[in-house]
């Protein structure tokens, strides 16, 4: 017997309101479970397909966006689907697998209060929410299965002047305009290296901002081969081309921002071409109040080592979770989906939550039509994402951009020269680099740095250990169903 | 010629020689009238919806702390919550994410 206050046990909570978990959601509603999707973000869509608040009556939301009609289909989906409840709002702080206690009403979870004794056949997953902007509340979620979905963020690299306001990462300028409407600066400069450099400038100069220049530090066509093999991807990239030729926005490969300036604002960059390592060569200095810099993605994968879920180095050395042919991950009951398990777009990611949330339906004995074309799909789409990953690599000679001042962790300001000491001192790994010099032991807990201190120990990526996602108070995490506030 | 206090928000009509350009036009929006916020005790203008960082930026306020051991400003960064450089005091409440809150009519934020 369960108390009356417990809340439901779910069939399927779903992490990332993203292309993967929205298109898991309308699946395994579809077959027939219940669903409850959890999202941060107080809007469905994610990253990708982040859009203005309904306060702008936008008569062309998608204006901004690559296919948004996939996102509306999938939005209208999950509306008439009365077995998904939407938790948006939410931030999933912590995850845990809970013993299920067949009627004996023990109470499990992280805390004593508000989780309620469970009863079932099999473990049950509690998912640890902190709902609402500013009046936080705990909340806990409870569902047989969990699909992790949570998409990844951007991968900056440190260089002088990246701490300025008016640098942004590529990712953050286009949430300011996607979400928000609002354009990042007036005389905008796009540099790092990827294909998503080209959706966020064309984005900013249809805007009106005055691009002065997208600089790729790899080979503008690096991505020609596995470009012809994907007609769709290469309409799309000419279609950026296009888009920026209009605006007169020049392009140019082997080039990177080395150095950003400004007293207490960027003001100008120093752009310089580089050579096949990176190594900066003859440079010069671009005007611009706002930098959109970025060097592909970071995929966001602590809840699934929270969980103990086995991980291994993707293409370009990032941990992702490991996933089956139905995207479920070594731990039973637990499954990933999109980025976390390798970084490749919506297109993987939505094809990927299709599989997953059919996945769960067939695990849980519903019946589900075979999954033969969306996994070929996934196969073709992933080995895309592939392709990519290996034709816009980071290569070693931005080390070489650091001054003994250029900051290497913004949280705690830890400048490299700080670093360097504690390598003289014998920290040879990023862990030892952190206990040292503190790098990565701020507010965002490395994700900003934690490429870098990798890269600049000369370690491999290692996956990340955060027991705790989200900032969370004391009183919280103590299990005070009102949570005291420490500050 | 006419300067709008606010610029860069879109629904104003903006003397575009004052304000960063918005996205407004291009996805046809109609906005829902603003409302006020209070920035260090100046009024700037929000739309409903948009964060509160948002509204500092499209109204050419682009950093609002300090960094402890340097002093130096800051402002956004990630802009997808993930930084915690945007960390910023609103009705005095500390240390929120000046990306992910949504504004309210008549929050106050402080800078510093």
């Amino acid at each position: 017997m369960r108390p009356p206050d417990a809340p439901p046990v779910r069939d399927l909570a779903v992490v990332g309101g993203g292309p993967a978990g929205m298109a898991a959601a309308v699946e395994a509603s579809r077959a027939g479970l219940s669903v409850v999707l959890i999202d941060a973000a107080a809007r469905l869509g994610g990253q990708y397909f982040r859009h203005a608040p309904p306060g702008f009556h936008a008569r062309r939301p998608g204006a901004l966006h690559h296919g948004f009609t996939r996102f509306t289909r999938l939005a209208e989906a999950l509306g008439g689907a009365e077995e998904v409840e939407l938790r948006l709002g939410h931030r999933v702080w912590a995850v845990e697998k809970v013993a299920a206690h067949v009627g004996d009403g023990t109470p499990v979870g992280a805390g004593d209060a508000g989780t309620p004794a469970r009863t079932a056949e099999d473990g049950v997953v509690a998912v640890h929410c902190l709902a609402g902007a500013r009046d936080e509340r705990r909340e806990t979620v409870l569902a047989r299965r969990l699909l992790i979905a949570t998409g990844a963020h951007d991968r900056p690299l440190p260089f002088p002047g990246w701490d300025l306001p008016g640098v942004f990462t590529a990712g953050g300028a286009q949430a300011l305009l996607k979400g928000d409407l609002v354009v990042a600066g007036r005389r905008v400069v796009v540099a790092g290296t990827g294909p998503f450099l080209l959706p966020v400038a064309a984005g900013l100069a249809a805007a009106g901002a005055d691009v002065a220049g997208v600089f790729e530090a790899n080979g503008l066509f690096g991505a020609g081969l596995a470009m012809i093999t994907h007609p769709g991807k290469l309409a799309q990239g000419a279609g950026y081309g296009l888009r920026l030729a209009r605006h007169r926005v020049p392009l140019a490969g082997r080039h990177a921002v080395i150095a950003a300036h400004g007293r207490d604002e960027l003001t100008h960059v120093t752009v310089a071409r580089l050579d096949r390592h990176w190594v900066p060569g003859p440079s010069r200095v671009i005007e611009c109040d706002a930098l959109a810099v970025g060097y592909g993605f970071v995929p966001q994968i602590e809840l699934a080592t929270q969980l103990g879920c086995a991980t291994h180095a993707d293409r370009d050395g990032s941990p992702v979770v490991t996933v089956d042919a139905g995207m479920r991950t070594s731990v039973p009951g637990v499954y990933a989906a999109g980025e976390p398990t390798g970084v490749g777009g919506a297109d993987p990611a939505e094809a990927e939550g299709r599989i997953a949330g059919l996945a769960v339906a067939a695990d849980l004995g519903r019946p589900v039509a075979p999954v033969h074309r969306l996994r070929r799909k996934r196969a073709r789409l992933a080995a895309f994402g592939g392709a990519l990953q290996d034709a816009y690599p980071v290569r070693e000679g931005w080390k070489g951009w650091l001054r003994d001042d250029t900051l290497i962790c913004r949280c705690e300001e830890v400048p490299y020269a700080r670093i360097k000491e504690a390598r003289a001192l014998g920290a040879v790994d990023a862990r030892s680099l952190k206990l040292l010099a503190r790098p990565g032991m701020g507010w965002c807990q490395g994700r900003m740095c934690g490429y870098a201190v990798a890269c600049l120990a000369g370690e491999a990526q290692q996956a990340p250990r955060r027991p705790i996602a989200q900032p969370v108070r004391l009183g919280d995490l103590a299990g005070h169903p009102e949570g005291e506030d420490p500050r | 010629m006419t300067t709008s206090p606010h610029p860069g928000q879109p629904g104003t009509t903006a003397a575009p020689e004052t304000g960063p350009p918005h996205a407004g036009r291009l996805v046809g929006a109609r906005p829902e009238p603003g409302f006020e916020i209070t920035v260090d005790g100046r009024p700037v203008t929000a739309v409903p919806g948009q964060t509160v960082g948002a509204v500092l930026y499209a109204n050419g306020i682009r950093s609002w702390r300090t960094t402890r051991f340097g002093g130096r400003p800051r402002g956004l960064f990630c802009g997808i919550g993930v930084c915690f450089d945007c960390l910023i005091t609103v009705n005095g409440e500390a240390s929120l994410r000046a990306c992910q809150i949504e504004a309210l009519p008549g929050d106050e934020v402080t800078t510093g």
